[in-house]
């Protein structure tokens, strides 16, 4: 730590190094901070680093974030600028989706534009994602944009009225003691129903990286529908992106997502980071009577057998398991690989997703879990 | 305790061993009076902080173990309604002649004595306490607010009988282990720590504490295997509790050291999986062989 600075721009200045590290610092946390460090002391970093774990972090994910910015900001800084870093604010504004460029055909009518654009949205439903150019991408991300996804339910603990069913006792009970104990109308109740987790399971590995951008629009769509929705990125290691998702901007949560996946067209290994999910938060839970969608087309990289047996694991714990794989839906496509052959056993449903109809379908494959 | 090295060595006196961070923010949570929320693997001591801390303060350790769909009334308080209507008989039988004052009995039939205190509710009364939040990830996102509300006001109103709230605000634990995120602002309010399981050396000095029968030999080697499974890729790494179990259950076999047949006839003290049998066997052998 340097003279020239007071203690509380330091401390201040490494809260912002945070925020733009991406750890959600709010002014009371770098408040609780502050008043934490001062208590055990600034001549002591060891207790100033454990009082800023204490009150600045809120998970794993943010601890780690935290070691290597702590690690940067209060280590050895000789090679770091000395500014505090500005707050960042990314306002990405949403593109239109404009299917040609205007000056092309400048002098025809709105009217044939916007049929021209309407007839070529009928057919992009059905063309591969992974063959589009930028200005249908765009067309395609507003069109997914505008899927309105169910969330599947499940049956609830509580009753709930309803005018069928079995008699509801107490309620009728109570109705006949307000006609002074005269009988009264007979009321009934039925179990309620609650929205059932769905986590999604995405690959971003480079075999997948022409689908992964649309399927994580796919995944905002789901995690904006306020529904318990998980979603993590599979790779060569495991990422949980659910909160960069609930961004409402799909452009900025995809940017956001980004952020926070660092094996992004990497490897894959299958196997292992569905073992490190499950380990992680699956068996305590998560996956537990969820219906759980892995996106990926199954080119696995490591052993077969390992990940057989961790979907295996998956399919005892999950209400149902979909796989999603983009080849699927290609002609001549056999499912012959390693390892989707060690998959298929543990899949309730095996569907295709490559184009905007098939996203259609998994979206009401999951509906009706 | 005025500084974190006193916390730690209170902590040891009752025979459980922090490290430096944990007895750091032990002492800053005191010192701030924030509640505590400890995450990690099962078995890494979250829930045995709390009653190290009850024992080292010499308070009672109130425990709410939360569930899904647990509801305030399960973690308040609620009126002993069998008990109200035996009391009103009682009443009805005494004054025959029919001269009960309505108004005047049902002021005491929300009487103290039949107010069923619970966890909480007997954490503002009976403070200073030491108040376990076990498992907060089990109960529902309105149970999260409901104990937002109480861990900053340190009070509850009851309507009938008004609002009680604590001289002393309760030495607060939560525990939670990931099923499900908590909401923001409940962990804003609290101060955040990842327990991490032990290394070796304060594990074989947590297992002689606890249980000072077991010879050191066969402590350290526990410990060995311990630490080496849990680099196995287990369903279920095993915790310090196993750790300790596995000890206990060794020493009262007469063990002085590890040997294959009896480490492999109290494997269940470690392994909870059918399937981990296999590795652990596997680990077994190979460090017994050396």
């Amino acid at each position: 730590m340097t003279a020239q600075h007071p203690p509380d721009e330091i401390l201040l200045g490494f809260t912002r190094a945070l925020r733009a590290a991406g750890v959600r610092v709010t002014q009371d946390r770098a408040t609780s901070f502050l008043t934490a460090s001062a208590i055990v002391g600034l001549h002591d970093p060891e207790a100033v680093y454990v009082a800023g774990r204490a009150t600045l972090c809120s998970g794993p994910d943010a601890l780690e974030r935290y070691d290597r910015v702590f690690e940067a900001w209060f280590g050895d800084r000789s090679e770091l600028p000395r500014t505090i870093p500005r707050e960042r604010r990314e306002d990405v504004a949403a593109p239109l989706p404009v299917s040609d460029d205007p000056g092309e055909n400048g002098g025809e009518g709105e009217q044939d534009v916007v049929r021209a654009a309407a007839s070529e949205a009928e057919i992009l439903r059905h063309r591969d994602v992974a063959e589009l150019d930028a200005a249908q991408k765009a067309i395609l991300d507003a069109m997914i944009r505008a899927l309105h996804p169910r969330a599947p339910l499940r049956r609830a603990a509580r009753h709930t009225p309803w005018r069928r069913g079995e008699v509801d006792l107490q309620r009728t009970l109570r109705g006949s003691l307000q006609l002074m104990g005269e009988p009264g109308q007979v009321r009934r109740r039925r179990r309620g129903t609650e929205p059932r987790r769905v986590v999604l399971l995405v690959d971003v590995s480079a075999s997948m990286r022409p689908y992964a951008d649309a399927l994580l629009r796919l995944t905002h769509t789901l995690v904006r529908t306020g529904a318990p929705v998980e979603v993590f990125t599979l790779g060569t290691r495991l990422t949980r992106i659910t909160t960069a998702l609930r961004t409402a901007d799909p452009d900025r949560a995809l940017v956001r997502a980004g952020d926070e996946v660092p094996d992004w067209a990497g490897g894959t290994r299958l196997g292992e980071t569905l073992e490190a999910f499950l380990d992680r938060w699956g068996a305590r839970g998560m996956a537990r009577g969820a219906v759980v969608v892995v996106f990926s087309d199954g080119w696995e990289r490591g052993d077969a057998a390992l990940l057989g047996g961790q979907m295996a694991r998956l399919g005892r714990l999950a209400h149902r398991v979909v796989w999603v794989n983009p080849h699927r839906g290609k002609d001549g496509y056999e499912p012959v690989q390693q390892g989707i052959v060690a998959v298929l056993p543990h899949c309730d449903d095996f569907i295709a997703g490559h184009s905007l109809r098939s996203f259609e379908q998994v979206l009401e494959v999951v509906a009706s879990a | 305790m005025n500084s974190p090295r006193a916390v730690a060595q209170a902590l040891e006196q009752t025979g459980y061993l922090s490290d430096s961070a944990l007895a750091t923010v032990t002492f800053l949570a005191g010192e701030m009076q924030r509640p505590l929320l400890l995450e990690g693997e099962p078995g890494t001591g979250k829930t045995a902080l709390a009653e190290a801390l009850a024992q080292i303060h010499g308070v009672p350790l109130i425990r709410l173990q939360c569930y899904e769909g647990i509801d305030a009334t399960q973690a308040l308080y609620d009126w002993d309604f069998p008990r109200q209507i035996l009391h009103l008989r009682t009443l009805e039988a005494a004054t025959k002649d029919g001269s009960l004052d309505p108004t005047e009995a049902e002021k005491s039939l929300f009487d103290e004595r039949f107010l069923l205190s619970r966890p909480v509710l007997r954490a503002l009364r009976e403070s200073p306490a030491v108040l376990l939040i076990d498992e907060v990830d089990r109960a529902d996102d309105e149970f999260e607010a409901f104990l937002l509300e109480v861990l900053s006001t340190w009070a509850v109103s009851i309507p009938e009988l008004g609002t009680v709230a604590a001289a002393v605000p309760p030495t607060v634990v939560l525990t939670s282990n990931r099923t499900r995120e908590l909401h923001d602002a409940l962990k804003r309010r609290c101060l955040y720590h990842w327990i991490d399981h032990p290394g070796l050396e304060r594990e074989v000095a947590i297992v002689r504490s606890r249980e000072p029968d077991v010879p050191a030999a066969l402590a350290r080697q526990v410990v060995e295997v311990v630490q080496e499974l849990r680099g196995e890729h287990l369903l279920k790494p095993p915790g310090v509790a196993e750790t300790l179990d596995w000890a206990r259950a060794l020493q009262r076999l007469g063990a002085s050291e590890l040997d294959l047949e009896q480490a492999a006839n109290t494997l269940g003290a470690v392994v909870k999986y059918r399937e981990d049998t296999d590795r652990v066997k596997h680990v077994l052998d190979r460090m017994l062989a050396r």
